[in-house]
């Protein structure tokens, strides 16, 4: 990847320069630094309420940035226009908490539509490869199905296998592990893994979930919701051990300082 | 003293020496029996001087959130003037639920700030502003749909034929039934009307004129688009507005697939390529309904109706009728696909979307109508 070719120090995959985030008058938070390396499993991490969703909004352009600016890789994308944009989306999956398939399609028909968008395959071939990301994600023999049929923790791996569909460098999620059962959530959690050692993909994750943060984390940063800015970056174990901020190892310790 | 409790709530307050107001709670305590007052409490604090509440409970009898209510609004009571209270004598599990309640004290900032109601000025320029920032976002929207057409035109716009042949048949084909009913009995009612009129002169066969001018002209369109508007207009705007609730349409778009294209330009040219075959489908139906009266009622002759009918109404009537029809499925599919759109991200704001997409598509369609009545008059057709 461009790291590689670059050769000398590994460029980022995502650089978040003074970043503030707004709706209306209200700030959610302000001043936010912080690098994503290629390759990493980055956790975006806070309590409720704090503006973590949103942060994942504004890195993938649902939301625009109050000020500052989101660099993919050294192209900032913040002042990219639509076309450039929407070239370098392509690049990236996206996993929504709620699963978001689109619900008049079925499985195979979700996954295969930006295949039929953005490749030149032909259907039969697409449908085949449609088949294989759904087995990669354990949904082998559901292609027909629409997601009313099947459960949550199978609409999440469904919206998994979508989101890996044109093989992203950069994969997001929010809360995968909402909603789901600790074994459901521990399996999603080794998916990740997986996908990122075999795809070699930068993985995003936006979760408040302790289990899967210590299990999976690479790099982090916490959203402090009082005084509207992040507080700590770092590994979470390093985080939970020695951070110097009391809120940041009580969060990582459920409570005890 | 009696054990035996009494089955309804008791509240005595006795002043005890140093200033305590000792509060004794008796009776069972219920939800269904209402909440005791705190006006006598408030009355004895503050004639009380700086002294401490305390609780007897000893003939207490079964409770639940009434009493919990009413000691959290006395421990509030206490706190504003100073006073200590003292909950020993409270039982162990009001003692803790209390403590609970008043565990997290209220954030600063988070209860909503009541509006000033009567700040006349302020509400106009808040309603000013709201209705700059709705035209913008319209036009925005205007904008971006004949930009989709323009890349439809090109053959470069991305959507699924097989959701234009579902939508083509869904408010096509499968709205049939409800326009046969709706046109036939306006044909159906004009004709009585004219016919009342016509009787006097005996000049019955005329009903056929008017009902085929009039349902060619205007009203077969007008209806049927009044039809559409709460058919697909409403489903339009419900469809995308569920959509944006579950984020269908945040995914469309990190995909890079614009959710214009690929849900708003089927729509509109699903009603676009409907319109005009409902709107002379109603016209026959309307004249149809008008000849069942002519026949019937009448005495008039089923051939002798269509061949006066045919007689009255001109290629240039059925040509503006169409046109207006093409004009109103626009307008209604634009109205349902912008309210969608714009829809909130809950429940009610999806049902508000609807609402609002069958009123804007019959307030457009209305005025259309009046426009083209103007227009069609200038221009003599």
């Amino acid at each position: 990847m461009e790291a590689s070719l670059a050769g000398g120090t590994p460029v980022p995959a995502i650089t978040v320069r003074d970043l503030t985030m707004a709706y209306g008058d209200f700030v959610l938070q302000r001043h936010l630094d912080f690098t994503i390396g290629s390759g990493d499993i980055f956790v975006i991490m806070g309590g409720s309420g704090c503006g973590k969703s949103t942060l994942l909004r504004h890195l993938i352009g649902l939301n625009e940035p109050r000020k500052g600016e989101i660099f993919y890789g050294t192209e900032s994308f913040t002042a990219a226009d639509e076309e450039r944009r929407t070239e370098m989306l392509r690049r990236i999956g996206v996993l929504y908490q709620s699963g978001a398939l689109w619900s008049s399609m079925t499985l195979a028909e979700n996954v295969s539509l930006p295949l039929g968008e953005f490749t030149s395959l032909q259907p039969d071939e697409i449908r085949e490869v449609a088949e294989l990301k759904l087995a990669l994600v354990g949904l082998a023999g559901f292609e027909d199905y629409y997601p009313s049929d099947i459960s949550g923790g199978m609409q999440k791996r469904a919206g998994l296998a979508r989101a890996m569909a044109l093989d992203p460098e950069i994969l997001f999620f929010d809360e995968p592990g909402a909603g789901l059962d600790p074994i459901s959530a521990r399996l999603l959690d080794d998916l990740i893994l997986e996908l990122r050692d075999s795809l070699g993909a930068t993985i995003v994750i936006v979760t408040h979930e302790l289990a899967s943060i210590f299990a999976i984390a690479t790099n982090s940063i916490f959203l402090d919701a009082e005084s509207r800015t992040m507080i700590a970056t770092g590994l979470p174990t390093e985080l939970r051990d020695h951070s110097p901020s009391d809120q940041v190892r009580r969060f990582l310790r459920r409570g005890e300082s | 003293m009696p054990t035996t409790t009494s089955p309804t709530s008791e509240l005595t307050l006795t002043h005890g020496p140093d200033g305590t107001v000792v509060v004794r709670l008796a009776g069972s305590w219920k939800l269904e029996s209402g909440l005791p007052s705190l006006v006598d409490l408030e009355r004895e604090l503050d004639s009380a001087d700086g002294a401490r509440v305390a609780f007897d409970t000893s003939d207490l009898g079964t409770w639940d959130s009434s009493v919990l209510a009413f000691l959290a609004g006395a421990s509030k009571l206490a706190r504003e003037r100073g006073i200590e209270v003292d909950p020993t004598g409270l039982p162990e599990g009001l003692r803790r639920l209390l403590a609970l309640a008043e565990a997290v004290p209220e954030k600063e900032g988070v209860r909503a700030e009541k509006e000033d109601d009567d700040e006349f000025v302020e509400r106009v320029g808040e309603v000013a502003i709201e209705t700059e920032r709705l035209f913008r976002s319209d036009l925005e929207f205007l904008g971006q749909v004949v930009l989709a057409f323009g890349r439809a035109l090109r053959g470069k716009a991305r959507f699924r034929r097989s959701d234009l042949a579902l939508l083509i048949q869904q408010s096509g084909f499968d709205a049939l039934p409800i326009v046969t009913l709706v046109t036939f009995l306006l044909g159906l009612i004009l004709a009585f009307v004219g016919a009342i009129q016509l009787q006097t002169f005996g000049a019955t066969i005329y009903v056929a004129d008017l009902v085929g001018v009039a349902m060619v002209r205007d009203m077969g369109a007008l209806i049927t688009g009044i039809i559409m508007a709460g058919r697909s207009g409403a489903a339009f705007a419900a469809q995308l507005g569920s959509m944006k609730v579950t984020q269908e349409i945040d995914a469309l778009e990190t995909m890079a697939i614009s959710s214009m294209e690929f849900l708003v330009l089927p729509r509109v040219l699903a009603l676009f390529l409907m319109m005009p075959f409902l709107t002379l489908y109603g016209d026959a139906m309307g004249i149809l309904g008008g000849a069942f009266v002519g026949v019937t009622m009448l005495g008039l002759s089923l051939t002798e109706y269509l061949l006066q009918t045919a007689d009255a109404v001109s290629m240039s009537h059925l040509v503006g009728g169409v046109f207006k029809g093409t004009v109103y499925g626009v307008l209604i599919a634009l109205a349902g696909c912008l309210q969608g759109v714009q829809s909130g991200k809950s429940s009610s704001a999806v049902g508000d979307a609807a609402t609002s997409a069958v009123v804007t598509g019959i307030v457009a369609i209305i005025g259309a109508c009046g426009l083209f009545a103007f227009v069609f008059y200038a221009l003599g057709i």
